[in-house]
């Protein structure tokens, strides 16, 4: 993957990304600075997926202070997610970490006797002192069950970035889903319950057998996967969980992801495809929602149609809001960051972008900040680190991280999701300061 | 190996962010992985900065461990030295790099480049972020003054007559508490004495004004978490001295431009002059017109007036960092005549200090950075007002107990958009309002509590006390129920020992009647009464016998 020497003055276009239409994209490949979060951080969504499950970080200070402060504030008295911070003894090898490990863990179970799965996340410096958290899963698992299953997965910021977090904790869990012949459609990926239960609602309505979701509402409500699952990714970053349930015989289904009406629609339609359903017999059952959604959309297109939009790498969910904000809102994409590229989990997305599109997989922030400078977009999604440092120069922003917590899948969250980022033009509009 | 929840401080490099992204002219290249760029938003979001900080990370990937990560560290030196030209460059790393220990400030030394480097080395799984912050701020002042030390025995030369004496004021930081207006504030009190500001630091300071920190007469130590070491080493080797107190509140105030009048023979007597008792020209148009005649503390006079009596001994628990800690405990008592229940500090380097003053009020210092220990202590104590960080915010809230926020961690609405001061004068004001507002709407709390059977009282009425954000479900629940406040399910601190006891209905009625505020205390007393005397049932009687028993 290294392509471009991170010493090169300037970023090149390379080879254009395949695709399914003529005009190819511009991809620029970066390596630099990148101001992104670590995976930790979707430890903040899927300790509230999944209420029965804590998320132990074994790390230092850093990761501590990391997720607290993505977290926001504290309302809750003691988190399901907590650290154990890596002292100087355990470094010099004075006290032997999976001793100290079990110790951490038992008192832990005993404060929290609710807990029924315990996701021992591994951090930067748990990878680099190379803290086998596999083996310590394992041991642990066999001294705590059946009340508490151990599960590790690495949430590191050398190896993931934000939303891969929760790609590596779904991951971790495929191996422990049972085993079924059954048809069924297996939804992957953290939405609000509320958005799922929409969809879940369309599913069952157009008679798709056992439609069941990962993660799950009860980390041990866990769902059957085999050669007769179907795969709908709900959420774009889910690279090594699709491959780790395509190894237990599932099948991937082919389709964007469910933005915004159009990208909605798609979503459905594939996955009723891969029962043998038509689009003809999906299209008029869907009928009323797109409607209501097109109505909900078309409040704020008013706003953002003609505008342009720069989107920097962040959460992974950068392509598909492009897609959504081009096709549906009318705004011009000006370039569309993202912190890496999976072609196979975005040919769908892809393909729809319009020609000439530039992409950008990886960061140098400070030249990408240039772009932005001499681009003049009229709203830039960024990091929480820059928005404010954006608006201070004049340019509108949106934070990306409100996207991986506000419900804004599927049909009814559409014209919400068009709002977020009508929302800080509008606001320009009122303000006369 | 421990376990931690929420943590008071953050790690040492964000102790140096603090440092860098203060002053001008600093860049600070720090050799991480890309998820410590986090901290860039404490201070763009908490803040509301317009400006990134000024901080390079070279986020190492996995990948790039089997390789050159030191590459990466020079490229990443040479880059920022080129794109952001300062005059002094930090070189550090955080906790993950100094495990693969490229020694990045050696590596940035080595390059020949033309400007200071000032290489940090701070201990990540051992020192925390203030520590990291004190120790960065004192390797910059040395490194751009070790020049200027002189052999030891050299005396320093003495102020020539006639000349306006000059102070530095150290310490003041991003991400401090109320920073900015302090500053302002102490250089008008200063200003007041005949005393002339000459350097401020780091806040607003850049290395060129560091080196200009030898030229004043004196050091004031404004926040010892961060300058103490900085204070400590210009005594030691430029053998200029310094006052240590910090003047927050009336006395503290007092003493400090007395120290301040000693250390440079100024004469302060008019400054120290009492002020007139509720006299008019608390409100004479020569405040307002800038006149020599300063603005003293209206906060002495609130303090005295009648309607102040009711802060009589009221029950105060105190968690800051050291400085704060203090600075609370003798306000709280000695000037607005509370009852000091509390008192501790997260601050380790200030735990002495903070000991040796805990004893002197009859309590045991709390030093601890475990926030489930403080909030058990803050449950046991039952206060009727708490101060505290943000942490102590959440805790009160959760306890339904009023709070003011006096220290870091901080959070968006502990940076005001007005002016806020902590020290001084209009510190002390700004104390006064602060503190006492909570207990106000306590009192309106209660008063809500005893009309809530009438029939003119409105479901739902929302008190002033939680306004600050909380969800309607917590304001409901903290009001609406009859029961003493109780920690959200699952949580393993418990203010009561209700499962040991029980309460008959006529008895749980009749600690309903009692003021929300001490109604925990109440209940606590009562059941350990009740223990004590080996009631099972606890009755109207048995509550009013203890009542008897512990008086008020």
């Amino acid at each position: 993957m290294a392509l471009t020497q991170q010493s090169d003055a300037a970023p090149r276009p390379s080879s254009p990304a395949s695709r399914g239409c003529a005009q190819p994209l511009t991809l620029l490949r970066e390596r630099g600075q990148r101001e992104v979060f670590c995976g930790l951080t979707s430890i903040v969504w899927l300790h509230r997926r999944m209420p029965d499950a804590f998320f132990l970080v074994v790390g230092s200070r850093t990761c501590a202070h990391l997720v607290q402060s993505a977290a926001g504030v504290m309302i809750f008295a003691e988190p399901r997610f907590g650290t154990a911070i890596l002292g100087e003894r355990d470094l010099a090898g004075l006290a032997d970490a999976n001793d100290e490990l079990d110790r951490v863990v038992d008192q832990l179970l005993a404060r929290r006797p609710e807990i029924r799965t315990l996701f021992l996340v591994g951090s930067c410096p748990s990878e680099v002192i190379k803290l086998d958290l596999a083996t310590a899963a394992q041991r642990l698992s066999q001294r705590h069950l059946p009340r508490v299953r151990v599960v590790s997965y690495s949430g590191s910021g050398i190896e993931t970035t934000f939303t891969q977090g929760e790609d590596n904790a779904l991951a971790a869990m495929v191996p422990l889903l049972p085993h079924s012949e059954a048809r069924s459609l297996l939804l992957v990926g953290t939405m609000a319950d509320q958005v799922e239960d929409q969809l879940c609602r369309l599913f069952h309505q157009l008679g798709l057998p056992g439609v069941h979701t990962l993660p799950p509402r009860r980390s041990t409500d866990l769902p059957p996967v085999g050669p007769n699952t179907r795969i709908l990714l709900c959420q774009p970053y889910l690279s090594a969980t699709a491959r780790a349930l395509q190894a237990r015989g599932a099948q991937l289904v082919a389709a964007p992801y469910p933005l915004g009406v159009e990208g909605t629609t798609a979503w459905i339609q594939a996955a009723a495809g891969a029962f043998g359903l038509a689009a003809s017999a999906v299209q008029p059952r869907l009928e009323a929602a797109r409607q209501r959604g097109r109505k909900a959309v078309a409040r704020y297109r008013e706003q953002l149609v003609g505008r342009r939009l720069f989107l920097l790498p962040d959460s992974q969910l950068e392509i598909p809001l492009a897609r959504f904000l081009h096709q549906e809102c009318g705004m011009v994409l000006q370039e569309v960051g993202t912190p890496y590229l999976d072609r196979l989990l975005m040919a769908a997305e892809l393909e729809q972008l319009p020609a000439a599109t530039t992409i950008s997989e990886g960061q140098h922030v400070d030249r990408q900040l240039e772009r932005v400078r001499a681009a003049r977009p009229d709203l830039v999604v960024c990091g929480l680190g820059l928005a404010n440092p954006l608006e201070a120069e004049g340019m509108a922003t949106k934070w990306s991280i409100e996207l991986v917590f506000s419900p804004i899948q599927g049909y009814e969250q559409a014209g919400d999701l068009a709002e977020l980022f009508a929302r800080p033009l509008t606001r320009r509009q009122r303000l006369h300061l | 190996m421990e376990l931690t929840l929420w943590t008071y401080e953050g790690p040492p490099h964000v102790g140096a962010m603090r440092i860098a992204t203060s002053m001008e002219g600093v860049h600070y290249v720090l050799h991480a992985p890309q998820g410590d760029t986090y901290a860039d938003l404490l201070f763009t979001m908490i803040e509301r900065r317009g400006k990134r900080p000024p901080v390079t990370y070279t986020t190492f990937q996995a990948r790039d461990l089997g390789g050159d990560t030191a590459e990466m560290v020079k490229t990443s030196v040479r880059e920022a030295v080129e794109r952001f030209q300062p005059q002094a460059l930090l070189v550090g790393e955080s906790c993950t790099a100094e495990l693969i220990q490229d020694q990045p400030g050696a590596l940035a030394s080595g390059m020949g480049l033309p400007i200071p480097i000032v290489n940090l080395e701070l201990p990540a799984y051992s020192k925390k972020e203030n520590w990291g912050a004190a120790e960065t701020f004192y390797q910059l002042v040395r490194s751009l003054l070790k020049d200027q030390v002189p052999p030891p025995g050299t005396a320093r030369p003495g102020r020539a007559p006639g000349v306006r004496p000059k102070v530095n004021l150290l310490g003041p930081s991003a991400l401090g508490f109320r920073c900015r207006d302090d500053v302002t504030e102490v250089c008008r009190l200063l200003g007041e004495i005949g005393v002339q500001v000459s350097v401020v630091a780091p806040l607003g300071a850049s290395p060129a004004d560091l080196r200009r920190i030898p030229e004043a007469d004196l050091n004031i130590c404004l926040y010892p978490e961060v300058a103490k070491p900085v204070c400590d080493w210009l005594q030691r080797q430029l053998a200029m001295p310094c006052v240590y107190t910090v003047p927050i509140g009336i006395g503290a105030t007092r003493d400090f431009l007395q120290e301040v009048g000693a250390a440079l023979d100024v004469d302060v007597t008019m400054a120290l002059r009492p002020e007139v008792v509720g006299a008019s020209d608390l409100w004479s148009p020569q405040l307002h017109g800038g006149s020599t005649e300063r603005a003293r503390s209206r906060m002495p006079w609130y303090s005295r007036s009648v309607d102040s009596t009711y802060l009589t001994g009221k029950r105060v628990f105190v968690f800051a960092d050291g400085t704060h800690a203090l600075a609370a405990a003798r306000i709280a008592t000695a000037e607005l005549g509370f009852e000091l229940v509390g008192l501790g500090t997260y601050s380790r380097e200030s735990a002495k200090l903070v000991r040796a003053a805990a004893r002197g009020y009859g309590l045991e210092a709390l030093v601890t950075d475990d926030y489930l220990a403080v909030e058990q202590a803050i449950g046991e104590a039952a206060p009727e007002l708490v101060l505290g960080t943000q942490m102590e915010r959440h805790i009160a809230k959760r306890l339904s107990i009023p709070c003011a926020v006096i220290s870091t961690p901080i959070h968006v609405q502990d940076v005001p958009a007005r002016y806020g001061p902590q020290m001084g004068w209009e510190g002390a004001n700004v104390i006064f309002d602060t503190w006492v507002h909570p207990l106000m709407m306590g009192l309106e709390e209660h008063l809500i509590g005893m009309f809530r059977e009438d029939f003119e009282f409105v479901d739902g009425h929302q008190s002033h006390l939680h306004a600050g954000g909380a969800k309607p479900m917590d304001s409901s629940k903290a009001e609406g129920s009859q029961d003493p406040p109780e920690p959200e399910p699952g949580a393993a601190v418990s203010v009561s020992t209700a499962k040991t006891r029980r309460w008959s209905q006529e008895g749980l009625a009749e600690l309903g009647k009692v003021p929300f505020f001490v109604r925990g205390k109440v209940r606590r007393n009562t059941e350990a009464f009740a223990q004590t005397q080996g009631i099972d049932l606890i009755t109207v009687d048995t509550l009013y016998e203890a009542k008897a028993h512990y008086g008020r």
